[in-house]
């Protein structure tokens, strides 16, 4: 009797110390089948690795009500320690303080800026990082092989010009009465293609969308008038095209994987895992078609690892919280988010892979990161929301490409003003 | 003079001591909605003078600096205006189709409480899957309100007489036509609500008065107008009120119908609810969307008064 008392003494006060020395980090991401099951086996890991922390990832909702569980659980001083958050929130995110700078005493910025690729210096504000990503992604033609030869284009010449890509649209399209049976594009203002005006087309016609110092626009001018034209007129003179041709979250994508009514679209690399797994078809990725000046553009972003306050609370905390995000993006951390989510890796020498360059799927992006990117937004939601309107304006309303991109570019404009006054 | 008999002294009355159950048995939900619902309200007054951050310490006070700037703010303007039109098209677009229905079914004999659960089902279906239904039904192309219309083209064509046709039209995307469309949803969903509400009004007027009327010679319409309308009026008090304050608030439908691009196209189908959302957690200024809130607020207030001034009459019986 006297043994068990001790031994369980002994237990009670063994179990008691651990749990002290042990700090427990909680990590947040939206819901999404194959980020969580990457995470959970990444803080397996981490936790094998490291038992004075405990890493919990818990379940933060679907990302339509992310970032309104974000807010509501770290105004009420609870949830996450570490964050994933897009790079676009980044600047609404800071001023609202959901997200904090990642401490320079954990975070050495010379290797930051050589381990990642260039495009993490996007969420660099006034000199702090907010975050690092695991993953990144870039743009890239999808085509529908099959479709390409039922009306006879060469499947494995996929347009390298803007020029060819209108003649295979046109091609490609099937009109029935005022209908589309098909068609060769798939137009989607909100999902990639304000990106593609802002930043893919204005600067292969030679222009940023903003200045390096983020403090100006830049498109509102001839040449983003030539970008907004250039791809209305997929819609208004070519027809190739319609704006909400397949209704709901990512119409675009479900017309062309699912309804196959859709030949060619222009989406992010995130797709690739939807496109592979329900795809029924010989389907195609091509690094984005150029202007005839032949200068290429891309657009990158990534979700990235960012500390809250909570990471704060203590020094021992923080240390912990940033040994964390460190080893989510480390190499072999990387691997497993390829492997598992099908997100490109972002750290320099992996990019380079060969093996990785000469995947008949990943290449093309892998292609694109070399020259895309990541417009440093201050206001993401706002700013998606001018450019989307200037869109619209010219396919729906009529307007002038040029009015319509000044407007945005103004608007746009008192946006970084707001920003960059506080 | 007879003596009462002598009672036991008792501070109060049984009726006294029933109220006093009755109060104590009321404060629990009236304190428990009141810290739900009163303190967070009272809170976004508080909310909308500062600037938004999650440690209350890093707050700047603005004052009515963002009240100032939602006045001028052409998006809201859009969202205010959309909000109206929305309380203008489908109260009474829901009323009128809900008490013509009601009418109809008191009408009925057979199958009354069938025909009730069908007209009510949408009531109770989720907005967002109506409004996803909704979203198909009105798509251009694969929609089957443009198939109908395009079959009716054809159908007219046969006989020479294509100037009778309706072109197919772009309802969720055409920014004329956008606001409409929600609308009919709207009204669509809500016309159950109101034809139970009707019904049962109708219900409550005692036949006598009817067979009274008629007696005197009254004609259908005088019936309707002078007997129907006047007993109605607390039903429809109570059904413009909530109908309105239904419209004022419009939010799930709006979010769903057009789910790339809420609120869209062009801001045309904004309501102040799904602006204020979307300052709040599309772009994380929660001070600034606590103004949105206080202004709806004093919005919905002002209107519910002046509809109860205005159509609380007293019924002469």
């Amino acid at each position: 009797m006297k043994h068990l008392v001790r031994a369980l003494l002994i237990t009670a006060a063994v179990v008691i110390a651990t749990a002290q020395a042990q700090v427990t980090i909680t990590y947040w991401q939206y819901d999404f089948g194959a980020r969580i099951d990457a995470m959970e086996q990444l803080i397996e890991r981490f936790n094998a690795e490291n038992p004075d922390v405990i890493v919990v990832q818990e379940n933060a909702g679907p990302y339509a009500s992310y970032q309104e569980r974000v807010a509501a659980a770290l105004a009420a001083g609870e949830g996450p320690d570490v964050v994933q958050l897009f790079y676009g929130w980044a600047g609404a995110w800071q001023r609202a303080g959901y997200v904090e700078p990642l401490p320079a005493e954990h975070f050495d910025e010379e290797w930051i800026q050589s381990y990642f690729i260039p495009m993490v210096e996007s969420v660099k504000i006034d000199g702090s990082y907010y975050g690092l990503p695991t993953a990144v992604r870039a743009l890239a033609l999808f085509y529908n092989k099959d479709q390409f030869r039922e009306v006879g284009l060469d499947p494995e010449a996929p347009p390298a010009t803007w020029d060819e890509f209108v003649e295979a649209a046109k091609a490609l399209t099937i009109k029935r009465g005022p209908r589309f049976e098909r068609v060769g594009f798939g137009i989607a203002p909100n999902g990639q293609d304000h990106h593609v005006v802002r930043t893919v087309l204005t600067n292969q016609l030679g222009t940023p969308p903003y200045s390096a110092d983020g403090t100006e626009v830049l498109y509102g001018n001839e040449i983003g008038a030539e970008a907004l034209a250039f791809y209305t007129s997929l819609q208004t003179e070519h027809e190739v095209g319609v704006n909400e041709f397949v209704p709901g979250a990512n119409g675009y994508r479900e017309g062309f994987i699912n309804l196959e009514s859709i030949s060619m679209i222009i989406d992010g690399s995130f797709a690739i895992g939807n496109v592979r797994t329900n795809a029924q078809f010989d389907w195609g990725v091509a690094e984005l078609p150029t202007f005839d000046n032949g200068v290429q553009a891309n657009f990158g972003s990534f979700w990235m690892n960012g500390l809250t306050a909570n990471a704060y609370a203590s020094p021992e905390k923080l240390e912990a919280a940033s040994r964390f995000v460190k080893f989510v993006t480390n190499e072999e951390s990387m691997q497993l988010w390829l492997d598992v989510v099908g997100e490109l890796p972002a750290a320099r020498t992996l990019v380079a892979d060969p093996e990785l360059t000469a995947d008949p799927v990943f290449g093309a992006f892998i292609a694109g990161l070399a020259y895309a990117e990541a417009t440093q937004f201050v206001d993401e939601g706002a700013q998606r929301s001018a450019m989307v309107d200037a869109i619209n304006r010219v396919l729906l309303e009529g307007a002038d490409p040029l009015d319509s991109i000044l407007q945005a570019a103004a608007e746009d404009q008192a946006l970084l003003d707001a920003a960059n006054a506080q | 003079m007879t003596s009462t008999p002598p009672r036991p002294r008792r501070s109060l009355s049984l009726a006294q001591r029933e109220a006093l159950w009755a109060y104590v048995f009321l404060a629990v939900p009236i304190a428990f909605y009141a810290f739900i619902r009163f303190w967070p309200a009272l809170q976004s007054f508080y909310l909308s003078l500062y600037t938004w951050h999650v440690d209350p310490a890093r707050r700047t006070f603005v004052g009515l600096g963002y009240y100032r700037e939602l006045l001028e703010n052409p998006v809201f303007h859009q969202a205010l205006k959309n909000t109206f039109m929305y309380a203008a098209i489908t109260v009474p677009a829901s009323m009128a189709l809900g008490l013509g229905i009601a009418l109809m079914l008191q009408a009925v004999g057979r199958g009354r409480s069938a025909f009730r659960a069908i007209y009510f089902a949408p009531y109770i279906t989720p907005a967002v899957a109506i409004a996803w239904v909704w979203g198909w039904m009105y798509n251009y192309n694969y929609g089957i309100i443009n198939t109908l219309l395009i079959e009716w083209y054809v159908f007219l064509e046969r006989f020479g007489l294509e100037r009778l046709a309706i072109d197919p039209q772009r309802f969720l995307t055409d920014p004329s036509l956008a606001l409409v469309s929600v609308s009919v949803v709207v009204v669509w969903q809500q016309l159950g609500f109101q034809v139970v509400i009707f019904l049962a009004g109708l219900q409550g007027i005692p036949r006598i008065y009817y067979e009274a009327a008629r007696i005197d010679g009254a004609t259908p319409w005088d019936l309707f107008r002078h007997v129907t309308l006047p007993l109605l009026n607390p039903v429809i008090v109570f059904s413009v009120v909530i109908t309105t304050i239904n419209a004022l608030q419009l939010f799930d439908q709006i979010v769903n119908i057009n789910f790339t691009d809420q609120g869209g196209p062009l801001n045309r189908t904004l309501s102040i609810a799904l602006y204020m959302y979307q300052e709040a957690f599309g772009r994380a200024r929660l001070g600034y969307a606590a103004a949105v809130t206080v202004v709806l607020f004093a919005i919905i207030l002002v209107v519910t008064l002046i509809q109860l001034r205005l159509t609380q009459r007293r019924v002469e019986y």
